[in-house]
Parts: structure tokens; sequence; C-alpha cells
């Protein structure tokens, strides 16, 4: 094969690629409902309405300090809305608890990294599927029959991870020796292990360099074709915001200031406004 | 070239998921193991067997327990004097009050009464972290002190507080001697160190860890920080309890509450530290040098001939030993079991530089 033929045979694998195929839209799976959280006298979130489509990537963006976090941690229970509703699946609740949302099948990775630094890349994904192990206290001290059997199961799910986010490599590193790309990726597989129907991201291209910005967006894409997860992601990359996520929804200063595709928040003036300041 | 998993292939997760996946390592613990059942028993002498071979087995047991409290789950605590203290006047009771009890079903419910008692002093845990509950965990010790010193019920109304222990027999086979006691203690804590490998390294030991290195993030993973803390706070207990057991009825034979002061709990806290968190070896080797240094020490400048006084002996001994465990703390922090691992990492290339 010479060289033009490949360079044909490629662009053609790129156009089956382009004419990417829109995610189908389904029906809400996730709807916060004028969610407002304080914290004293700090609004971190005030009446805060919008909803996540089943499939789709849902970003959040806005200024520092606009809130992203806390819709976050609202999410998935660790802080606890003074007003408003959470409706998952179609259950609707005042507030979740972290415990349950990891169990209705919420995951999240965290901005600033939350990994378990004394254990290696494989007992932090391995942890993540802990919810779903079962076994008693003593099966495990005795580590026999079906105590066993489960470890070695679960093992084979986590390797498959591994394999995907390309890090057979370091399995048996600790994580606080990683540097800070493969972190992420740890981070994003034991979110990964849960099998979540919904996977909140918190900045998961933060302090990253072209190179990892680009595995990282495969990584997010990739996981919602191949395993059709719901996304719902931070990020202050534009660029990266716009190309991978169907639906931008905008916070400033605690306010959803604007909602919808890409190109329509891109053009909404009270978006500009808040990230170039008005002229007053 | 001497410890190196070359070649060694891994065709399954089970067989990359025992206990010792090198051979080497396998080699050397099979060989340790046989050592210590085989060869010891016919070598050691009395003294060997009485003064620091069972202590250090029993306090290793001790270390092993509040390292799956402190090394693994991240709560520290400073009660564990108190805890062996319920082991063994749980075993005491038990053995006194129900005489037909087999004398491996007294130690296993002292080790649950330990483990009872545990579970409820580690309630606080769960809003309580770092040094202050370390102080609420110091209560549990003052109290615990206070209570088998002063209700007679305990001690069964013995006028001096001391109480000894029943002879020890199982299955109608004495166990008397050094030796016999030896093996004894070498089989429970054989038993009881893979079984406490084994949880750590499950499902259990993760949510143990996870709990310790970062608990907002196991929460919203599902784990729930009741359930990692009490089970920890529970097993630990356990081994606790259980060496207290051992330690009052094989070593002490009779024995007074001062024998489990909060001394006991900081001695034990200092092996946990100096062996290494988070490591079952680790225990072993904090026991060690806490148990056995100050013997070598003491014995060393006789053996040499240099001509000391007793007095002036037990004082050098107590300066070189604190400033050992300066050195060792400097060279190390994070334990012994850290120095072995990095020895084992060298070695793997030695005698070449890379």
């Amino acid at each position: 094969m010479n060289l033009s033929e490949l360079e044909a045979r490629e662009a053609r694998a790129l156009e089956e690629r382009a004419p990417e195929p829109r995610r189908a839209s389904g029906s809400p799976i996730l709807a916060l409902e004028n969610v407002s959280l304080a914290f004293g006298g700090v609004k971190a979130l005030s009446d805060v309405s919008f909803d996540v489509r089943e499939h789709e990537i849902r970003a959040i963006i806005g200024p520092n300090g606009a809130g992203k976090s806390s819709l976050l941690n609202v999410i998935n229970g660790v802080y606890r809305p003074q007003q408003g509703r959470i409706a998952f699946r179609g259950e609707v609740r005042s507030h979740m608890e972290p415990h349950r949302a990891a169990r209705l099948g919420i995951a999240r990775t965290f901005q600033s990294l939350a990994l378990f630094k004394g254990m290696t890349v494989l007992e932090n994904i391995l942890a993540g599927r802990n919810l779903m192990m079962k076994r008693n206290l003593l099966l495990q001290a005795l580590r026999i029959g079906p105590a066993l059997t489960e470890e070695i199961a679960h093992r084979k799910r986590v390797e498959e991870i591994i394999d995907f986010l390309e890090i057979p490599h370091v399995r048996k590193t600790v994580v606080g020796r990683l540097p800070y790309g493969l972190q992420k990726r740890v981070d994003l597989g034991r979110a990964l292990a849960m099998e979540p129907k919904v996977l909140l991201l918190d900045e998961p291209m933060a302090g990253m360099n072209i190179e990892e910005k680009q595995d990282m967006s495969r990584f997010i894409l990739d996981v919602n074709d191949e395993f059709g997860t719901t996304i719902v992601l931070i990020e202050h990359d534009m660029g990266v915001v716009m190309d991978l996520s169907d639906r931008v929804v905008v916070l400033d200063y605690g306010r959803k200031i604007a909602d919808g595709t890409p190109d329509e928040v891109r053009s909404s003036q009270a978006v500009i406004d808040a990230y170039l300041g008005v002229k007053h | 070239m001497i410890y190196r998993e070359t070649g060694q292939f891994k065709t399954s997760y089970a067989s990359d998921q025992q206990l010792f996946p090198i051979l080497q390592d396998r080699v050397v613990v099979i060989g340790f193991l046989v050592f210590a059942f085989a060869v010891v028993p016919f070598v050691a002498s009395e003294y060997l067997f009485r003064a620091i071979l069972t202590p250090f087995l029993i306090l290793s047991l001790a270390a092993l327990g509040l390292n799956i409290l402190v090394g693994y789950c991240g709560q520290l605590s400073l009660g564990t004097g108190g805890f062996m203290a319920v082991g063994a006047y749980a075993a005491y009771n038990l053995a006194l009050r129900l005489p037909d009890l087999n004398l491996i079903v007294v130690f296993i419910l002292a080790g649950l009464c330990a483990t009872v008692v545990g579970a409820i002093f580690g309630v606080p845990s769960l809003r309580i972290k770092g040094f202050y509950l370390a102080v609420t965990t110091l209560a549990a010790q003052f109290f615990l002190d206070w209570l088998f010193a002063r209700v007679g019920w305990f001690t069964n109304y013995s006028s001096s507080g001391s109480v000894a222990a029943p002879p020890l027999e199982i299955f109608g086979y004495p166990i008397q001697g050094p030796v016999h006691k030896y093996l004894f203690v070498l089989a429970i804590v054989c038993v009881l160190a893979l079984l406490a490998k084994n949880l750590t390294r499950g499902a259990i030991g993760r949510s143990w860890m996870a709990t310790r290195d970062m608990d907002v993030a196991a929460e919203v993973i599902g784990i729930r920080p009741l359930h990692a803390k009490l089970t920890a706070f529970a097993v630990s207990s356990f081994y606790v309890g259980l060496a207290g057991a051992l330690w009052a009825f094989v070593y002490l034979e009779a024995w007074e509450p001062l024998a489990f002061d909060v001394n006991r709990s900081f001695e034990l806290l200092f092996m946990v530290i100096i062996g290494g968190l988070g490591s079952i070896l680790g225990s072993f080797l904090g026991a060690a040098f806490i148990v056995i240094l100050p013997i070598a020490l003491n014995q060393l400048p006789t053996k040499l001939g240099i001509p000391l006084s007793t007095a002036s002996i037990s004082e050098i001994e107590l300066m070189v030993f604190g400033a050992l465990i300066v050195f060792f703390l400097i060279a190390e922090p994070r334990g012994l079991a850290r120095l072995w691992a990095i020895g084992k990492e060298k070695l793997r290339l030695w005698p070449f530089p890379h």
C-alpha cells in the first residue's frame, strides 16, 4: 500500500466518523428544579433549574465561583440544598445522599484529585466496585469460595477499564507516585468502575497539556458512545466544551444565565457579558 | 539479580492475586515458617522462649490489630491497652464461670467481647478525627482501667485485685512448658496474620484504606464511613482483645489491672509507627524492634566483656534505644516495612547498577 492510498483510506475513515451521529436526545434522566444552596449568607446557587437528557453530554460552564462544583455536589448528595428538588430517573427527592447517589448510578470525578493516594491503581479502581461486592467479612477473611470468585470477577472488569484507559503499565503502581495526567485517568477509571448511568466530571482537563486534553476528550466521547453513559461536564476550556457537549448551561454568581446548544450559548449576550464584563 | 520476577508469567487473575505472587517470596516465607515451627522448638533456650519469643509473638498480634485501625483505616487510637484488658478479663471470667468451655472458644469469645467494646468506643470516630479521636480513645483506656480495678465482679472479688489464669488445656492436652506455649501462640498468630492479610487485600480492606486516604471520595463511590470505621474498630479490637487474653493466660499467668495501662497503649502505637503503618509485616518488625532491641542492648556490654554496673547498663540501654528510634524514623518515616520494601527493590538489580 503506498502513501497516497493510505491517505485516502484515512480520509475515508475520517469522513465516516465526521457526520457524528447526533446522540439521540432522549427523555430527561436527571432534572434539578429551583435548587437554591447557601452557606450562611453566601448564596452558592439560587433558583437553578436544568435537566440532563439520557445519553447526552451536558456541559456546565461559568466564571470562577459561579457555583458549578456546588451544583455537582448537590447532584450527588455531598451538599444538601435548602430549596428545590432533584428528580433522577423519575424519582423526585428534596436532596440526595452520597451513598444513595452511588447506588442509583451517579458517579463523579473531582476537580482537585481525590484519589486514594496510598493504594495502587488496581485497588483504586476496584474500590469503585465495592458497592457491588457483597461477601461478608468472614468469607473475605478466609478468602475462599464465593469471596474469591467475586474478587476475580471484579478484577476482570477492572482490567477492561484499565485497558480502555490505556494504563495497564501502571496497574500496580501506588497512585501517589503517578504523574498528574495519569492520575486524572485513574480518577475517571474509578468512576467508570461503578458502571454509572450518569457520570459527573468536574474539570477533567484542568492543568493538562494539549495532548492530554485530546486523550481525555477521546475517553469521554468513547464512554458516552460505547457505554451509553450520560455525562455532565464542568470545563473551562471553551474549545473542549463547544466540541464535546450537546447542550451547555451557563452559571454566573449562582444563577443560570443561559441554557442551550453550544452555538446558542456562544451568541448569548448574557454569556458574553458574564465572561467579558459589561461597560458601566 | 537474586530477587527477580522475570520469567514468572501470570496467566490468570487468580494466580496474580495470590498471597505471594513472586516465587522468591513464597520460598522465603515457607522457609521461615518451617524454621519457626520445626527448628526453633529444638534449638532455642528456655529463656529465649519465655522472655523473648512468646511476648514478641503476642505483642505482634496486638500491634497487628492496632495497625488495622491506625494504619489501614487511619483512625488514631490510644485505648489499645484497655481493649487488651477487656480480652484478658473476658477470658478470665469465661474460664472461671464456664469451666467446661474449650480454651479456643474462650479465646474467641474474649476477642468478641473486645470487638463489642471496641465498636462502642469507635462510634465517636464518625464525628471526630485525628488527634481529637486519640483523646476520646484515651478516655476508653482510663474508663476500662477504672472498671477492672474498681468493679469487683471482674476480678472475682479478689482482695488484691490480681487474678491468676487457670492451667491451659485444649482437647484434654495440657499446654505446659515454654515450647508448647510458644507453638500454641505461634499457630494462632500465623492464622490470624493470614486472615488479616486477606481482609486488607479484599473489598473491606479497600473500604478502610479509601476512608483513610480520602473520606469524601470514598463516600461518593458508595463506601459508608459508618460501616468502614466501625468494622475497622471491631476487627482491630478482636485482634487486640485476643492478644490481651493470650498475654494474660500464656505470658503473665497472673496479673493485675496495671498490666494493661496506658503505657501498653503507647508501646503498641510506637510498634505500629516504627514498624510501618498499613503493613502486616510492619507490625511484626515493630514488635521485634520494641521487644527484642532493649534486651539485646542490655546484654551487649556483658557479652562484649565491657565492665559496667547493672545500673549504668540500664541507663545506657534507654539512651541508645531512644536514639535508635529517632534514627530509624528520620531514615525512613514510613517504618521498617518500607525499608524492607526498598531493600527488595534494590535486590532486583543487585549487583548491577541498573
